[in-house]
């Protein structure tokens, strides 16, 4: 009985609410940025797997229920980039240049780090959509031959990092209009980097989700292009 | 809400269709927020038809990426053969987007003659 109850969706999605819900709290309490909400609950859940034995496969029967939410999330970005268009239209140019230059970098960088340092081919197509929010990130490393749960991994570790070095390397950099900062941080660490950017100022957050879908777009267009180099 | 979630998932549906139709190189998801971008600044789509829906999902995007991570303990062998470039290229590449980004859009906007 233990098994059928295992491999029903409900206990991959009941132990995600739950531990993603105390991941929550405990963020609350400490208000510590390493101590990012997604991060401490898929450590934990990994955890828990492990030590019960449980397997992925079970976890996942519901945990690819809430993945499937991703598709429309992707699809629902187009609301805040439709209510922000005047800003957007008003800062175009500096806006546009800022994440097509983000965006190449971000492939370029990845993917000759990775084969100097000894990685393969598909390891540079999985690192590749680092910077990109997972949904997007997930479809191109799927498109792209991939490794998905490894891009998935990657994109979020990007974001923590990014959330948490961004204030102060723009800082550093003297970077301090909110509208670069925030693009910045969008581009760079995506959602995670977004949330850490609305904390800081409302309107660098708002250009940060921006980023967020823009970059996905010229990445996706950039993906193709790194796909024929990389041969 | 039923409505909100009918037009993403139409949406991301007929993305789907077009990039495997067409064989574009975009994600399904990709194409359909730019269509629905399109739809709602030629009003063929009202924002309160879609707000609540796309409300409910971005506010909650961060425990939807949740599973996604939770998938990585499968590839933990794999990891562990690459961890090296994996874990360099992704911190150094970060600090480089961000300092690329930042850079670039502070120096566009004095050059146009931004007011900031």
């Amino acid at each position: 009985m233990t098994n059928t109850l295992l491999a029903s969706p409900l206990f991959g999605i009941t132990l995600t609410l739950l531990v993603f819900h105390l991941a929550t709290l405990l963020n609350q309490r400490f208000k510590y940025t390493l101590l990012n909400p997604t991060i401490v609950a898929i450590v934990t859940i990994i955890v828990i797997l492990r030590q019960s034995d449980i397997s992925y496969t079970d976890y996942s029967a519901g945990g690819d229920i809430i993945l499937f939410l991703l598709g429309p999330s992707v699809v629902a970005l187009g609301v805040p980039l439709y209510q922000r268009r005047t800003e957007v239209m008003q800062r175009l140019i500096p806006i546009l240049s800022g994440i097509s230059v983000g965006a190449i970098t971000s492939i370029f960088t990845t993917t000759v780090i990775v084969l100097l340092l000894g990685g393969d081919e598909q390891l540079a197509i999985t690192i590749a959509p680092k910077s990109v929010t997972t949904p997007i990130a997930i479809g191109l490393a799927a498109k792209f031959g991939g490794l998905v749960p490894l891009t998935a991994a990657v994109v979020v570790m990007t974001g923590c990092f990014g959330a948490v070095v961004g204030p102060a390397l723009c800082k550093f950099l003297r970077i301090n209009d909110p509208a670069a900062m925030g693009l910045a941080m969008g581009t760079a660490a995506h959602g995670i980097g977004t949330g850490r950017m609305l904390e800081i100022d409302l309107m660098g957050g708002a250009i940060a989700g921006l980023a967020i879908g823009l970059n996905g777009l010229i990445t996706s267009m950039l993906m193709p292009v790194l796909k024929v180099i990389l041969g | 809400m039923v409505r909100g979630f009918a037009i993403l998932l139409s949406f991301q549906w007929l993305g789907e269709l077009l990039s495997t139709g067409l064989n574009l190189p975009l994600p399904g998801s990709v194409i359909g927020m730019v269509l629905l971008l399109i739809t709602l600044r030629f009003g063929l789509i009202k924002l309160t038809w879609v707000n609540e829906a796309a409300e409910l999902l971005l506010k909650n995007l961060s425990m939807l990426f949740v599973p996604a991570g939770v998938g990585v303990m499968v590839y933990f062998d794999l990891i562990a053969k690459q961890w090296l470039p994996l874990t360099v290229a992704t911190l150094l590449s970060t600090l480089a987007v961000l300092a690329t980004t930042g850079l670039t859009a502070k120096f566009m906007s004095r050059k146009g003659g931004g007011n900031d």
